[in-house]
């Protein structure tokens, strides 16, 4: 049986797949993959407020680090109602505050960072990590980033850093997806055993087999919830599928930044029922 | 002429290093950062009264800038501290859309600037760090003069709201401006008023302009003086006002004449009322070691190369 959930995941991917062939632009794969877990997110995990206030007080924090799966994060954001859903038409087209890379310029509800230049969200939500630190603040802080992402040195710094000071109050979730624009993260630039190389920077790991499955999302959250607070912090390395719920563009990196045409659209929704209403 | 009393020689980065310790006693919200460069930065008084709001971040410029842009995520302050250097060129991405793009309340604070920071030579010696700066949308810059001017303006750029770029340099030189003066952002400061040049100065070639004009004064030439603290936003009034009576200018920066405080007057005057200009400041080259005298001498940043200037320009009216 269908439930609330899986309608919503099914009515994202409409939303991204139309958002992108609309202006012939954009990254459908990753924002694919990672459908079910915005949707469990923001559902079941994150205990945000609207309206939305920049500062977040009380209220956790999310960065979205790898900037270019905004289509996800904005069909997301606003069929939990941080905006109307009508403007989702305008995304990356001129005068929108639906950016092609997410940002807080234009005042979006629900973003509070720009990002797209890869590789500076983890220290963003070090940052705000240690603002609530410093407000006596108990909420958590997640980051979401790409694995190709991770090629950039400054995470690094952050990975290092964030083990120094006892970031206990942040979640970063890896989307370990093994697809990059030029091909497959290990012939790219192999990132190796991305548990072996957070544990020994001193990190808790906990991991995702399935980062598709709604259920395995949910578990695999709650128990790193579990693990902060505990002078640690926690990563979640989630292996999906880029381009899920779509066939043809499962399992490749050619949809990482390509819109579909008019026919290709036409196969992928007859994939992915109207479950909500399209915007 | 007026009087400018040196009260003693002074490093403007001992002004950066009081004015945060006195924002730490005042203000909850100020939080301090730093890249393994606490006691070059004088941010030491602050880091031992504020244990939990002084973050050492260690020798990684880029995360410290994207901490420092999280930080303001829940109402915090941040001034970041490194050599210019590594506050700029180093994490300009970082800064770029962390801060500016994302209009981010962070205060970077930059020790070291210019030629002046002597014998570490031309890697530390950064003299692109005000383009780069200025020419980010939203972003102030500041170059401050002396030690007293430093600290007000430390202090100033906690109650601004948006990110704000302070230089400031190594070497001791002459404090001057009053420690009461009420330092506003964005605000030109007539120091000497004179009919023949206007001088339009910025950080330690302040000092230069004052020597420079007591050197022109006894070949009878009347020099105006205006300090630029602010290089973004400019007070183009003071500028053109003061060109309108004197109908030449020059601009003395511790900066390559691309993209610094030159460039910016220039383009204020080409709009608005031209008159010769002539520019004070490295000539698109890099530095050297040396001390710091020696090297504005060679670099032709010191008040002899003001006079030859405004010889110059005097005769191009």
């Amino acid at each position: 049986m269908k439930t609330d959930l899986d309608n919503l995941v099914s009515q994202v991917r409409r939303d991204i797949l139309r958002m992108v062939h609309q202006v012939n632009s954009g990254h459908p794969g990753g924002s694919l993959g990672c459908t079910e877990f915005f949707v469990v997110l923001f559902n079941k995990i994150l205990n945000f407020n609207i309206p939305f206030t920049e500062d977040g007080i009380n209220e956790d924090i999310f960065i979205l680090s790898n900037g270019h799966i905004s289509p996800v994060y904005y069909s997301v954001l606003s069929r939990v109602g941080f905006f109307d859903l009508n403007e989702l038409g305008t995304f990356r087209k001129i005068n929108s505050r639906l950016q092609g890379h997410p940002t807080n310029h234009d005042n979006l509800p629900g973003v509070r960072i720009s990002s797209g230049s890869l590789g500076q969200g983890l220290s963003v939500a070090i940052g705000s990590a240690l603002s609530k630190r410093l407000n006596s603040d108990d909420s958590l802080v997640y980051v979401l980033t790409g694995d190709g992402e991770l090629q950039e040195g400054q995470n690094w710094e952050a990975i290092m850093f964030a083990y120094a000071k006892k970031i206990d109050n942040l979640i970063a979730i890896v989307d370990l997806n093994g697809q990059q624009i030029d091909g497959s993260t290990s012939d790219v630039l192999n990132i190796g055993s991305l548990k072996d190389k957070f544990s020994s920077f001193g990190w808790e790991v906990v991991e995702i087999e399935k980062g598709n499955n709604m259920e395995q999302v949910f578990n695999g959250m709650v128990k790193a919830k579990e693990l902060t607070k505990n002078h640690k912090p926690v990563v979640v390395l989630m292996k999906t599928i880029m381009g899920n719920g779509v066939d043809f563009m499962m399992h490749t990196h050619k949809w990482h930044g390509i819109a579909p045409n008019d026919e290709q659209l036409d196969i992928a929704l007859s994939q992915n029922p109207e479950t909500l209403g399209d915007y | 002429m007026e009087k400018f009393t040196n009260t003693g020689d002074k490093d403007t980065r001992s002004g950066f290093g009081e004015g945060l310790t006195e924002l730490g006693r005042n203000n909850n919200n100020v939080v301090a950062l730093c890249a393994d460069l606490t006691g070059s930065l004088k941010m030491n008084e602050f880091a031992k009264e504020n244990p939990n709001r002084f973050i050492q971040v260690g020798v990684a410029e880029a995360n410290m800038i994207g901490i420092a842009a999280g930080l303001t995520i829940g109402g915090k302050i941040p001034f970041t501290g490194t050599f210019a250097n590594f506050s700029t060129g180093r994490v300009y991405d970082q800064i770029r859309q962390s801060i500016a793009y994302s209009s981010k309340n962070v205060k970077i604070c930059a020790s070291h600037a210019g030629i002046t920071l002597g014998e570490d030579g031309a890697t530390h010696q950064i003299l692109e760090d005000i383009g780069l700066m200025k020419m980010l949308p939203g972003m102030t810059v500041i170059n401050t003069c002396d030690f007293n001017q430093t600290k007000l303006a430390t202090i100033a750029i906690a109650d601004h709201n948006g990110p704000v770029y302070l230089r400031f340099g190594r070497p001791k030189v002459p404090n001057f401006t009053s420690k009461d003066f009420d330092f506003k952002i964005g605000k030109g400061i007539m120091l000497k008023e004179g009919k023949d040049v206007t001088i339009v100065s910025t950080g330690h070639l302040v000092w230069e302009s004052i020597e420079a004009s007591k050197k022109l004064e006894e070949i009878g030439i009347s020099s105006e003086i205006i300090n630029i603290h602010t290089i973004k936003p400019l007070d183009e009034e003071i500028i053109i006002s003061s060109v309108k009576k004197t109908n030449a200018i020059v601009s003395a920066e511790e900066h390559n004449y691309l993209g610094g405080l030159g460039e910016s007057v220039s383009r204020t005057l080409s709009t608005n009322y031209p008159v010769p200009q002539e520019f004070i400041a490295t000539n698109d080259t890099f530095g050297e070691s040396g001390t710091p005298f020696e090297l504005m001498k060679k670099y032709g940043l010191d008040s002899d190369s003001i006079v030859e200037s405004v010889k110059k320009v005097i005769s191009r009216k």
